[in-house]
C-alpha cells in the first residue's frame, strides 16, 4: 500500500506541475499585460497623460519585463513558498485577500453537493437494479436523459422561480441580508446551511443522473453473479445479501469517479453562481475573466484544478482500499 | 397449400440471403431504423438543421428587425376561431394599443374585431438565401399590405421577433457544434493515432498532456480562452474563435478512445503484414486500422455534440462567448437571466427548449447508433 500511495503521490505532483504551466499560459493569453491594464485602470479618465515609459516603469517594478520562463518561476515560487498569488488590481489588494474566506464557502458548496449526490444516487441506483424493468426503473432512465439535456443554469432559473413562489423570500445567494457582512457566528453558519440546499440541488442534478445509471449498470451485473445465488441458497436475508455482495462492488465505479464529479461541479459552478447570486470562487472567477484580472483568475483556476487532482488521488487510494485487486494491477 | 409453403420458403430464403450479403453499413442502418426513439430524434434534428440552413426563408423577419408597435409583446398563436366565428384558414387578431390598468404603460392587446390571415410564401424583407441567392419570399407571414407583423413567439424588449431570432440562433449554435466537433475529431485522430500507433514513450507523454487537459474544469478553461479574445474583434472573428476554442479542447475523450482501440490491434497479423510490406504509418492507420472501429468513432462524435452546444450556450449566456448582435441560443437566453424575466416575458425562454431538444436528440441518436453499430446486439 505504501508503494502504491507513493507512486500516486508522485503522479499527482507531476500533474499539478503541468497544470500550473497551463494555467500560467492562460493568464498570459489576453493581449497586453498587467502593467498595461494597471495603468489604464488607474489613470483612465483622470486626465493624466500616461506614456509608454511610465508603463515600462511599472513593468520593471513588477518584474514583468523578464522572460516568460522566469516570470513563471516567480509566480509559482510565490505561491508555493509564500502563499502569494500576486496583486489583484480590480480591488487594489492582494489576490489572497480577494479570495479570502470564499475558499471555505466554495468548499461548503462542493461537499454538500457531493454528499447529496451520493446519498441520493447510490440507494436509488441499487433500487433500480433490483427492480429492473419496473415503472420506477423506466422513469429513472428518462430522468437520466434529462440530467444531461437540461443545462444547469436553466434548472437554476426554474428552481429560483419556484422557490420564490413557494417560499416568497429571497432564496438566492448564500446568506440572508442580516448575515451577509456579519462576522462568523453560529447564526451565520445556520443561515448558510439554509441557503446551501438550492445550489447543491442544482449542481448535483446531472451528477445524480449519471451516477444512478452507473450504479444501476454495475449492480445489475453483480446481481447475476454466482456468489449472490449461492448466498441466497444459503438463506442469507435479502437486504444483508444485497449490502454484503453486490453493493460492495457496485460502489467502486462511483468511488473511482469522485474526481470527475468534482470536475463537473467546478465546471458548472461559475454559471450557476451567476444565476443564483452565489458569492464564491466560481462567480469571482467569471468576474475576474470579464475584467481581465488574470492574477485572480489564474489563482482560482489553479485552486479548482488542484482540488480536482487531489480528489483524483483520494479516489485512487479509496479504491485501492475498497478493492485490493486494483493495487496488484498497478 | 404446398405452393404457399414453397412461396414463404423462398421469401424467407431471400430475406436471409439479403441479410447475410448486406454490408456492415446496411446492417447498421437496418438496426438503427428499428430504434423508434432514435428515428424520431433524427427527424427532429433534421428539421432543426433544415430550419437553420434556410433560416432566411423560414424566419419571417431578420434577427435584428424591430417592430416598435409590439415591444415585449406576447406570442401570437394562429387560430381558427374567435368571438366572431370560425374560419378554414388560420389567422391572428389585430392588435391595438391600450394603457395597462396598473402600471399605465402603453401595451399591445389583441383586437378581436380585426383578423389577419396567414399566407405562405409571402413577400417580405429582401434577404440572401444561404448568403447567396437573393429573394424576398418567406415561408409564412401576413399579407405585406397589412400594417402589422406576426410574432409567433412574441417579441423582446426591443421589439425583435423571438421566432425569427431563434431560427437564426439555431443556425449559429448548430454550426458551431458541427465545426467544433470536426476540429476536435481531426485533432483526436492525429493525437490519438500517434499515441496508439507508436505506443511507448510517445504514448506516455501524450497521455500526460491529455490528462492535464482533462483535469482542468472545462467551462472555466473555455472561459479563460474566450476572455482573451480582443474586445474589438468583429462578430465573425469571435464566431470563428469560439469554434476554434471549443474544437481545440474537445479532443481528449475521443483521442483516448482511438488510442486504446489502436493499441489493442496494433499487433494483429494484418497490421504487421502491412508494416512489413513497407506501408507508411499514416496509411496503415487510415487504411488498415481505423476501418475496424469507424462505427464507434461515429457514435462518439454524435455523443460529443451536446457538450459543444451546451458549452457554447453557457459561455454566451454569461457574456464570454458570442456577443450581440450575433444570435445564438446562449445569446438569446442572456435576456432571460432573471426571475423577473420568467414572470413578465416567459416567451424569452423558448430558445431554451431548443437547447434541451437538440441535446436530447443527439443523445438519443447516439444511443441508437451505439446499439445499431454493435454486431452482437441481435442474434441471427
Amino acid at each position: 500500500m505504501l508503494r502504491f500511495t507513493l507512486e500516486r503521490l508522485v503522479g499527482m505532483v507531476i500533474t499539478m506541475l503541468l497544470v500550473s504551466v497551463m494555467v500560467f499560459l492562460i493568464m498570459e493569453l489576453p493581449p497586453g499585460d498587467y502593467a498595461d491594464r494597471y495603468a489604464f485602470r488607474k489613470y483612465s479618465g483622470t486626465g493624466v497623460n500616461v506614456t509608454e515609459a511610465d508603463i515600462e516603469a511599472i513593468r520593471r517594478d513588477l518584474g514583468l519585463d523578464k522572460p516568460m520562463l522566469l516570470r513563471y518561476f516567480d509566480w509559482i515560487g510565490g505561491i508555493v513558498l509564500r502563499g502569494d498569488f500576486g496583486q489583484a488590481f480590480a480591488f487594489e489588494t492582494s489576490v489572497a485577500k480577494v479570495i479570502g474566506d470564499k475558499v471555505w464557502l466554495t468548499a461548503g458548496i462542493l461537499f454538500s453537493t457531493l454528499l447529496l449526490t451520493y446519498i441520493v444516487s447510490i440507494p436509488i441506483g441499487i433500487f433500480a437494479a433490483v427492480r429492473r424493468g419496473s415503472a420506477v426503473d423506466y422513469g429513472l432512465t428518462v430522468f437520466s436523459y434529462l440530467g444531461l439535456a437540461l443545462p444547469n443554469f436553466l434548472l437554476a432559473l426554474v428552481m429560483l422561480y419556484f422557490a420564490n413562489r413557494w417560499f416568497g423570500a429571497d432564496i438566492g445567494g448564500l446568506f440572508s441580508d442580516q448575515y451577509r457582512d456579519a462576522s462568523w457566528s453560529v447564526g451565520k453558519v445556520w443561515d448558510l446551511i439554509k441557503h446551501l440546499w438550492l445550489p447543491a440541488v442544482v449542481l448535483a442534478w446531472s451528477a445524480v443522473a449519471i451516477q444512478i445509471q452507473t450504479v444501476r449498470a454495475t449492480m445489475s451485473d453483480e446481481l447475476n453473479k454466482l456468489s449472490v445465488t449461492a448466498a441466497r441458497a444459503r438463506g442469507v436475508p435479502e437486504l444483508r445479501l444485497l449490502i454484503k455482495y453486490p453493493t460492495r462492488l457496485a460502489i467502486n465505479p462511483v468511488v473511482s469517479t469522485i474526481g470527475f464529479d468534482v470536475n463537473r461541479i467546478f465546471s458548472e459552478l461559475p454559471i450557476v453562481a451567476v444565476v443564483l447570486g452565489l458569492t464564491e470562487l466560481g462567480e469571482l472567477l467569471l468576474r475576474a475573466y470579464l475584467d481581465l484580472d488574470m492574477n485572480v483568475a489564474g489563482a482560482i483556476l489553479l485552486m479548482l484544478t488542484f482540488t480536482i487532482v487531489f480528489m483524483n488521488f483520494v479516489s485512487d487510494l479509496l479504491l485501492a482500499w475498497l478493492d485490493p485487486r486494483i493495487k496488484l494491477g498497478a | 397449400m404446398t405452393d404457399a409453403t414453397h412461396q414463404t420458403d423462398t421469401t424467407a430464403e431471400e430475406a436471409r440471403l439479403k441479410y447475410y450479403s448486406a454490408s456492415q453499413w446496411t446492417l447498421i442502418w437496418w438496426r438503427f431504423r428499428r430504434h423508434r426513439a432514435a428515428m424520431m430524434a433524427a427527424s427532429v434534428l433534421g428539421l432543426m438543421f433544415l430550419a437553420g440552413i434556410f433560416a432566411e426563408f423560414v424566419a419571417p423577419y431578420g434577427p435584428v428587425t424591430r417592430d416598435t408597435n409590439y415591444i415585449e409583446g406576447a406570442p401570437q398563436v394562429p387560430r381558427f376561431c374567435d368571438a366572431g366565428g370560425c374560419s378554414v384558414f388560420p389567422f391572428v387578431n389585430g392588435t391595438k394599443t391600450e394603457r395597462d390598468p396598473v402600471t399605465l404603460r402603453a401595451i399591445s392587446v389583441p383586437d378581436p374585431e380585426v383578423r389577419h390571415y396567414l399566407h405562405v410564401f409571402v413577400k417580405g424583407e429582401p434577404v440572401k438565401l444561404l448568403g447567396l441567392i437573393p429573394t424576398d419570399r418567406h415561408l409564412v407571414g401576413l399579407n405585406p399590405d397589412v400594417d402589422q407583423k406576426i410574432h409567433f413567439w412574441g417579441t423582446d424588449d426591443l421589439g425583435r421577433d423571438v421566432f425569427s431570432r431563434t431560427i437564426y440562433a439555431t443556425r449559429t449554435s448548430l454550426s458551431i457544434g458541427v465545426i467544433g466537433v470536426m476540429i476536435s475529431f481531426v485533432l483526436a485522430l492525429i493525437i490519438g493515432g500517434i499515441a496508439g500507433y507508436f505506443a511507448g514513450v510517445i504514448d506516455n507523454i501524450i497521455q500526460r498532456v491529455t490528462e492535464v487537459i482533462r483535469v482542468v474544469p472545462i467551462i472555466p478553461l473555455y472561459m479563460g480562452l474566450a476572455a482573451a479574445m480582443p474586445k474589438e474583434w468583429s462578430t465573425t472573428q469571435v464566431y470563428f474563435a469560439m469554434t476554434l476554442i471549443l474544437g481545440l479542447f474537445g479532443w481528449p475523450t475521443l483521442a483516448r478512445r482511438i488510442r486504446s482501440q489502436l493499441l489493442s490491434i496494433r499487433n494483429e497479423d494484418y497490421v504487421i503484414a502491412a508494416r512489413l510490406a513497407g506501408a507508411r504509418p499514416g496509411r496503415i492507420i487510415a487504411q488498415h486500422m481505423l476501418p475496424s472501429f469507424t462505427s464507434f468513432i461515429i457514435v462518439d462524435l454524435v455523443i460529443s455534440f451536446p457538450y459543444m452546444i451546451l458549452s457554447e450556450t453557457a459561455l454566451s449566456f454569461v457574456g464570454l462567448g458570442l456577443r450581440p448582435p450575433s444570435v445564438s441560443w446562449g445569446v438569446l437566453l442572456q435576456q432571460a437571466q432573471s426571475v423577473r424575466a420568467i414572470e413578465q416575458t416567459p416567451w424569452l425562454f423558448i430558445p431554451a427548449i431548443f437547447v434541451v431538444v437538440a441535446v436530447l436528440a443527439f443523445t438519443v441518436i447516439g444511443d441508437g447508433l451505439r446499439d445499431a453499430a454493435d454486431p452482437y446486439s441481435e442474434a441471427h
